[in-house]
């Protein structure tokens, strides 16, 4: 058919197709993206392998070695019942690093799903649900979690739920701008013109294009997340003694500070301060590399 | 502060005719740690009062060359090599101060985007007025002097615009408030960095004649840059032609472009339809291949990949500029042979099959679209009447705001026109919406956005890209699919091994071949082709043109053709519709059209296209801004504007109707059809 037709424009080996450098090359080349991961990575090992990996039993009670200043046998001192702080900070990462997540997981989901019909259905569903999403965010979201906590009561599940709702409408109001930006570019159009469907519109052709976006708003949520998880806990929901838990300790241990035991506060706010910052570094790198 | 010490130049008597000297610069780019060469061994030379032009594709280095010469090089780009002399002074070895006061007395630049040139916050007349504040002159005066320069870049009513903001500006006016900015400090070196190239065609002539008329007022040279060569042929004594950061030809702009003696200028100069060239005239001549990656490292002369005269000796050592006659020069060994290059493009190729005529695909009726709640109204579209027949290529011409777009938009069903208005289809009615139609309407119409960048989905492989309409419109699956995706991918002209790439990966050229097969692959009878080119670079261009009519020859499609590019429309179009301000002015066969006579409108636009073949069209200019659409004129709405307005007082009171002047050729103006050809052959006349 055509090769009656001679056309150039192939001849030279192209010059202009670029290799592109995958997205981790890029991250491993950005030191704040080594530091941040480094660290996280710390603390998931901690979750994991937490009671494996700490030098005395987390639970074990020394009634005899109550409040004890850091030493080289307790590096972090021990608590008013003589556990070790060290041991406690590093099993403690387990129960932040189940429930933030997957909340976080739950909200963006859920956001990233109404942000799409948000920004791609036109009119009175938009305007009405976004009025709604506003007057959400009008109130502290700890007040609403509050509120929510003590109605439902606090397990893990509930944790997870509670928080992933509250991020839901927050994702989706950043992912509603980001699909309306799209819904700019012809492609849309282009697409609309083969019959597309509004589902395959939302999913295959828009949310590949927002996914950035949604990604960063995962690590972004993530470190909210992880301080409202010890927030809760700082406030006394969520607790079970039978694991030990960051907000906890600091609430233990923060009304002591005045009797001069600081290492019982300090270092469980140093690893929820440590584990935030780390997926903040990670964050940021993420975004700059997504955005080229 | 400290004083300024001016280091004066040597004095007239050492370099009376020379404003800038260049000479052997390099300019590299620090890139992911690699320096990158943008500019290699660029020489030249602007005389005192000399308009000296430079022209190129994108990523030739053209602007690079004016940052380097103001030292507004961007931090990771410096000079690595060579020198600059600006009125004997050297700003490469200047301090800080010095530098302020180079630009602030010697060097203008005017720049593509005016609205982002202006301070948004700030009034017309202050800005104006700061360049003489700074030159040490009080406030009142300094007021008045702005006032003066405003009226001399030919601003009626400078009083008020100086009362303005800079958004309250249209394109040209804000373009002319640049220029007096520009000018005002009596630079002896003024840089225009593509100055027209954002504005309409109407508004650009205008602009183009200001600055010639103020080079002849004023003691400056000009340093004129710009991808489009016939703007250059007009404005410019010398011009320097740049490719991939290289200066391949030199000299008078005239004999440059009659003569070219290089082969890349002979092959630019063929891309693009001249003297009336037509599709059935023959294809285009495209240069194959692709422009070189900025910093590729090359051991022969940098255009031997894409030359089609390139010998052994061109692909190992780069060539010197050698002479080739009085103030010429071209970097090619082969400076003699470019009279007679052979065409990289066959003539011979398919021509479209000739359209029956009347036998209309597609006839819109009474279609108006009005924007926008009541109150705040803008009627971008007024009752346009137009049939498109079977095979023929309609071309849309006119400025912006004109209505072109929200034609294509609504025949495409993407946009829903006002109540009352019909579309039918092969005599079958459209639905106003895309939802409203069948899957099999959806088939036959298809579109070919402008910018390929926006219209394919980036995070899809071109295979997703192009198999998507073969299997959603054309319902094809498994062998018949792969059989019909090589095929398509073969007409196009890519190849198998573009098909796991994703568009960024693409160059402009490459995209638009993909926009096109997607266009193409469900077997459309109708396309849509809106503004096809203007985003890619002149040698791409003409083989996007040539594709464009080889498949229409090919697969009998009807092309609905949007353009700005008159030379573009008039080489691809049988018929031709000239919209203003969503009305349609003159409706016939291109050669009609073209030759006239023709609507008054469609006279100024074709006389305000520079042209690079120097034969002068008759010179009437448009005065006046294009009026909104919020609030059209009364009577014929071009009334305002039409240099050739009756006396009688019709054209402002009564609307003229789109009648057929004669055979197929249909006008909207009161002037009798005999009258205008008198008018328009006499200022023809030499």
């Amino acid at each position: 058919m055509s090769d009656t037709l001679v056309m150039p424009a192939g001849v030279v080996p192209s010059t202009a197709e670029q290799r592109e450098q995958p997205v981790w090359r890029l991250l491993l080349g950005r030191p704040t993206f080594v530091i941040g991961a480094a660290m996280l990575l710390f603390w998931i090992i901690c979750a994991i392998f937490g009671t494996a990996i700490a030098p005395h039993n987390a639970l074990a009670q020394q009634l005899l070695a109550t409040n004890k200043p850091p030493s080289a046998a307790h590096w972090f001192g021990t608590d008013q019942l003589g556990r070790d702080v060290f041991s406690r900070v590093i099993v403690g990462a387990r129960s932040i690093l189940i429930i933030a997540p997957l909340a976080t997981l739950v909200g963006t989901v859920l956001g990233t799903a109404l942000g799409l019909a948000l920004g791609y259905l036109p009119g009175i569903v938009d305007t009405l649900v976004s009025r709604v999403v506003e007057a959400v965010l009008a109130l502290p979201a700890i007040i609403i979690i509050l509120l929510f906590a003590v109605a439902l009561g606090v397990s893990t599940l509930t944790q997870i739920l509670i928080i992933g709702f509250i991020f839901t409408p927050l994702i989706a109001r950043t992912v509603r701008s980001a699909v309306q930006v799209e819904g700019q570019l012809d492609y849309v159009p282009a697409a609309r013109l083969l019959g597309e469907r509004p589902g395959r519109m939302m999913f295959v052709e828009i949310l590949p294009n927002v996914m950035p976006t949604v990604l960063v708003e995962f690590t972004v949520r993530l470190g909210y997340a992880i301080f409202t998880v010890a927030a809760l806990a700082f406030l006394g929901f969520g607790v079970q003694l039978s694991t030990p838990n960051w907000g906890t300790d600091i609430k233990a241990g923060y009304v002591l500070l005045g009797a001069g035991y600081w290492w019982e506060t300090l270092f469980p706010a140093l690893a929820i301060a440590s584990l935030i910052i780390a997926i903040g570094l990670v964050a940021d790198s993420t975004e700059q590399v997504l955005a080229g | 502060m400290t004083a300024i010490v001016r280091t004066d130049a040597p004095g007239p008597a050492a370099e009376p005719q020379t404003a800038v000297q260049v000479e052997h610069l390099d300019v590299s780019y620090r890139v992911r740690g690699r320096d990158r060469l943008a500019l290699r061994d660029v020489s030249f030379r602007i005389g005192r009062n000399e308009s000296y032009g430079l022209v190129g594709e994108s990523g030739s280095g053209k602007s690079t060359v004016a940052l380097a010469l103001t030292r507004y090089l961007a931090r990771n780009g410096r000079v690595s090599a060579g020198s600059i002399r600006i009125a004997g002074r050297d700003p490469l070895a200047m301090n800080a101060a010095e530098l302020r006061d180079l630009r602030a007395r010697e060097v203008s630049m005017v720049y593509q985007e005016p609205g982002k040139a202006l301070n948004p916050a700030i009034r017309v007349g202050r800005q104006v007025a700061e360049v003489y504040e700074l030159a040490g002159v009080g406030r009142p005066e300094a007021m008045e002097r702005a006032e003066a320069m405003l009226r001399k870049v030919q601003i009626s009513d400078p009083g008020r615009v100086m009362q303005r903001y800079p958004h309250e500006l249209s394109g040209g006016m804000a373009q002319r408030v640049v220029i007096a900015m520009a000018i005002a400090a009596e630079p002896s070196l003024l840089i225009l960095d593509e100055p027209t190239t954002a504005l309409d065609a109407t508004v650009e002539a205008e602009v183009l004649d200001l600055v010639a008329g103020l080079r002849t007022e004023l003691d400056t040279s000009l340093l004129f840059i710009s991808h489009n060569l016939a703007v250059i042929a007009k404005m410019c004594d010398r011009v320097g032609v740049l490719y991939a950061g290289e200066l391949i030809e030199e000299g008078p702009a005239r004999q440059v472009f009659d003569e070219p003696r290089h082969p890349y200028t002979v092959g630019l100069l063929r891309c693009i339809p001249r003297q009336g060239q037509r599709k059935d005239h023959g294809r285009l001549d495209a240069i194959p291949g692709f422009l070189p990656t900025p910093g590729q490292a090359l051991a022969g002369c940098i255009f031997a990949p894409r030359c089609p005269i390139a010998e052994q000796r061109c692909r190992d050592a780069a060539p010197e500029a050698f002479d080739v006659g009085p103030g010429r020069r071209s970097r090619c060994y082969l400076h003699d042979r470019t009279g007679d290059l052979p065409r990289n493009t066959p003539v011979d190729l398919p021509l479209p099959a000739t359209a029956e005529p009347a036998n209309p695909i597609v006839v819109m009726r009474n279609v108006s679209k009005t924007f926008g709640a009541a109150g705040e109204s803008v009627q971008a579209l007024a009752g346009v009447n137009l049939a498109i027949d079977r095979g023929e290529t309609l071309g849309l011409v006119g400025e912006s705001g004109s209505g072109k777009t929200t034609l294509a938009r609504i025949l495409l069903g993407l946009v829903p026109p006002d109540a009352g208005s019909t579309i039918e289809l092969d005599g079958q009615q459209l639905g106003s919406d895309l939802r409203k139609r069948s899957q099999a309407q959806l088939k036959e119409m298809q579109i070919v956005f402008q910018n390929p960048d926006s219209a394919l989905n980036r995070r899809h492989t071109v295979r997703r890209l192009i198999s998507r309409p073969l299997v959603k419109l054309a319902g094809l699956s498994g062998a018949a699919l792969r059989e019909r995706l090589t095929d398509l991918l073969r007409s196009v002209r890519l190849e198998d091994r573009h098909l796991t790439l994703r568009p960024r990966q693409l160059s402009g050229g490459l995209k638009q071949r993909v926009a096109i097969a997607r266009a193409f692959g469900g077997g459309p009878r109708i396309v849509v082709c809106d503004e096809p080119t203007s985003a890619l670079d002149v040698s791409v261009q003409a083989a996007i043109l040539n594709l464009l009519a080889d498949l229409q020859a090919k697969e009998q499609v009807t092309y609905l053709f949007i353009s700005h590019d008159l030379g573009l429309v008039r080489y691809l179009s049988d018929r031709i519709a000239v919209l203003y301000l969503g009305r349609i002015m003159e409706l016939g066969p291109a050669e009609r059209v073209f030759s006239g006579p023709h609507h008054p409108y469609t006279e100024a636009l074709l006389s305000a296209v520079p042209s690079l073949d120097g034969e002068r069209r008759g010179r009437i200019r448009l005065s006046g801004e294009i009026p909104s659409a919020a609030n059209p004129p009364t009577g014929c709405v071009f009334h305002t504007r039409c240099p050739r307005r009756l006396s009688s007082g019709i054209c402002e009171s009564t609307e003229p109707p789109l009648a057929e002047v004669e055979p197929g050729h249909l006008m909207s103006c009161h002037i009798p059809i005999d009258q205008l050809t008198t008018l328009q052959s006499n200022e023809r006349m030499p």
